[in-house]
């Protein structure tokens, strides 16, 4: 199986022509026979000027994305902070495995009824919520990235006396920085999924919310408008991510090519 | 993986027994400290035990649970729709996966296709799914097939990819029939990409099951989670969260297991000792 580069114009070509044809293709059979359920794209894209672009993008979808960017950026910090405590001191490692294991199988959705005891319904709960729910990738990545440090690394760490801090950051963050990414990806849509489901449990704004308003009102066109929202949001942010780990990281990507 | 063969010397038995243990005893230390942090941090009055009880009061509403048949039957709705959510996610995974990765062109066209659907939320899909088939255990099935169909899929497309050449093209070029190809030279060699994407798959269902019956309300045990919290039954509610976790733990050992056992000659398993 060669891999054969095509030019760029035939390239783009394959890259468009199946979502244009599954577009095509709802379109047509809605129009010939129309749905309740499922509304043709057009439809979709008319409710999408009169709802979601007209208010709601400062109303719910800025807010939501906010929440989602907080609590992920958390979960984040939080990760890899633990992470880099938990995986330098053996034994404290061996002791935090199973427990971290415990947590990370719990089903991120179930904490939301938890959190909602703890502090209400407000933003506070969706970010501690996000930040929770997506935590454990990143956390169980740092423990694995710093565990597997160069063995001469440390012992030539140890021989000049350097401090603990700059072991931290000069040492151990950089070598763990391949397998952190790893983990923040996949938290990347672990929070998105819990930025989603907190706000259909109790909200007053938000996509998640209005997704669900929409579909009570039996307002389908609306309703997929949300879907395709929360679509492109995800595909966004997996190709911001890739950039960012592209700068935070290009050294490890030129090593990777080069090999 | 716990066999040594006998003529090892007792020395290193003895250090890798060590090794062994090690590990196990810390965990276990582990596990301890954290349930006495569950019993004495609520208990002292430090998180208020209204909204989180002491691991005393969890255990007895567990056991209280264990006596209500509405447990037992909410565990085999959620068991059960977990098992046929895997099952279709992963015959349809690796039949869809060996057809886009084995046809190149196929694999081009739907590259785009496949990377835009992918990222799309799974539970961005409830209203629609609710709409669709109601509050009834289609709905939830329908989640947990699309959510881990992906981790399969990729996988074997990953597994297709990797398929060694000069077997391919030996196959080809001794006219072996297209279906023969696939049943005995792309099959037993994706085989091991087949169990990481059920491995993967077998959590990424478990926690949409419980997802969509937490927020769709079909009968299982995220459905007693949602009874338990606007009931106020907060001790249950704890005790029932606690047995979904422990559930993800289970399934994560089991399908582990499950991987070493039938994998046992592939070179991925026999390196790791």
């Amino acid at each position: 199986m060669r891999r054969r580069t095509r030019p760029l114009r035939l390239r783009i070509v394959f890259a468009v022509a199946v979502p244009i044809a599954i577009v095509a293709a709802w379109q047509i059979v809605a129009t010939a026979r129309p749905s309740l359920y499922w509304p043709s794209p057009l439809m979709i894209v008319q409710s999408f000027g009169r709802t979601w672009l007209d208010g709601m993008i400062v109303q719910d979808v800025l807010p939501s994305l906010g929440r989602f960017v907080v609590g992920y950026l958390i979960a984040v910090v939080v990760g890899v902070v633990l992470g880099l405590l938990i995986g330098s001191f053996r034994r404290l490692r061996y002791a935090a495995e199973p427990v971290i294991d415990i947590f990370r199988a719990v089903p991120p959705p179930v904490i939301v009824p938890v959190v909602m005891l703890f502090v209400g319904i407000g933003d506070d709960m969706k970010i501690i919520v996000i930040a929770i729910g997506s935590v454990w990738p990143v956390l169980l990545n740092t423990v694995e990235g710093v565990r597997g440090i160069d063995e001469v690394q440390r012992s030539t760490a140890d021989s000049y006396r350097v401090s603990p801090w700059r072991r931290y950051v000069r040492i151990a963050l950089p070598a763990a920085t391949p397998q952190i990414l790893v983990g923040a990806r996949q938290s990347l849509s672990i929070a998105l999924i819990m930025m989603v489901i907190s706000e259909m449990f109790a909200a007053t704004n938000g996509i998640g919310f209005n997704i669900v308003q929409f579909q009570r009102l039996f307002a389908l066109p609306e309703m997929w408008g949300g879907i395709v929202i929360l679509g492109v949001i995800g595909v966004v942010a997996n190709v911001l991510f890739t950039f960012a780990e592209r700068r935070v990281a290009a050294w490890h990507f030129g090593m990777q090519e080069s090999r | 993986m716990t066999t040594t063969s006998a003529s090892l010397p007792a020395a290193r038995e003895r250090t890798r027994a060590r090794g062994r243990a090690e590990p196990f005893l810390w965990g276990l230390v582990g596990v301890v400290v954290l349930a006495i942090a569950l019993q004495v941090v609520p208990a002292l009055g430090i998180v208020n035990p209204q909204f989180f009880p002491p691991l005393d009061r969890v255990v007895v509403a567990f056991a209280g649970e264990l006596a209500t048949p509405a447990f037992w039957s909410a565990l085999l709705a959620t068991l059960y729709g977990w098992l046929l959510g895997l099952a279709i996610a992963t015959v349809a995974g690796v039949v869809l996966g060996v057809l886009i990765a084995g046809i190149p062109i196929v694999a081009e066209l739907l590259n785009s296709t496949i990377e835009f659907l992918r990222p799309i939320p799974s539970v961005a899909l409830v209203p629609l799914v609710v709409l669709l088939f109601g509050i009834s255990m289609q709905a939830t099935l329908v989640l947990v097939v699309y959510a881990s169909l992906w981790q399969v899929l990729i996988q074997v497309m990953y597994g297709v990819r990797a398929v060694d050449v000069v077997a391919t093209e030996t196959a080809r070029s001794y006219h072996v029939a297209s279906w023969r190809q696939v049943t005995r030279v792309i099959w037993p060699s994706i085989l091991p990409y087949v169990f990481v994407g059920i491995r993967l798959a077998a959590t990424v269902a478990l926690v949409l099951e419980i997802t969509g019956e937490l927020v769709i309300g079909s009968p299982g045990l995220g459905k007693q989670i949602s009874l338990a919290q606007t009931s106020g039954a907060v001790d249950t509610m704890y005790a029932l969260i606690w047995v979904s976790a422990l559930l993800g733990v289970v399934v994560s050992i089991g399908s582990r297991a499950a991987e070493r056992r039938t994998m046992f000659w592939h070179p991925s398993i026999r390196g790791e000792v």
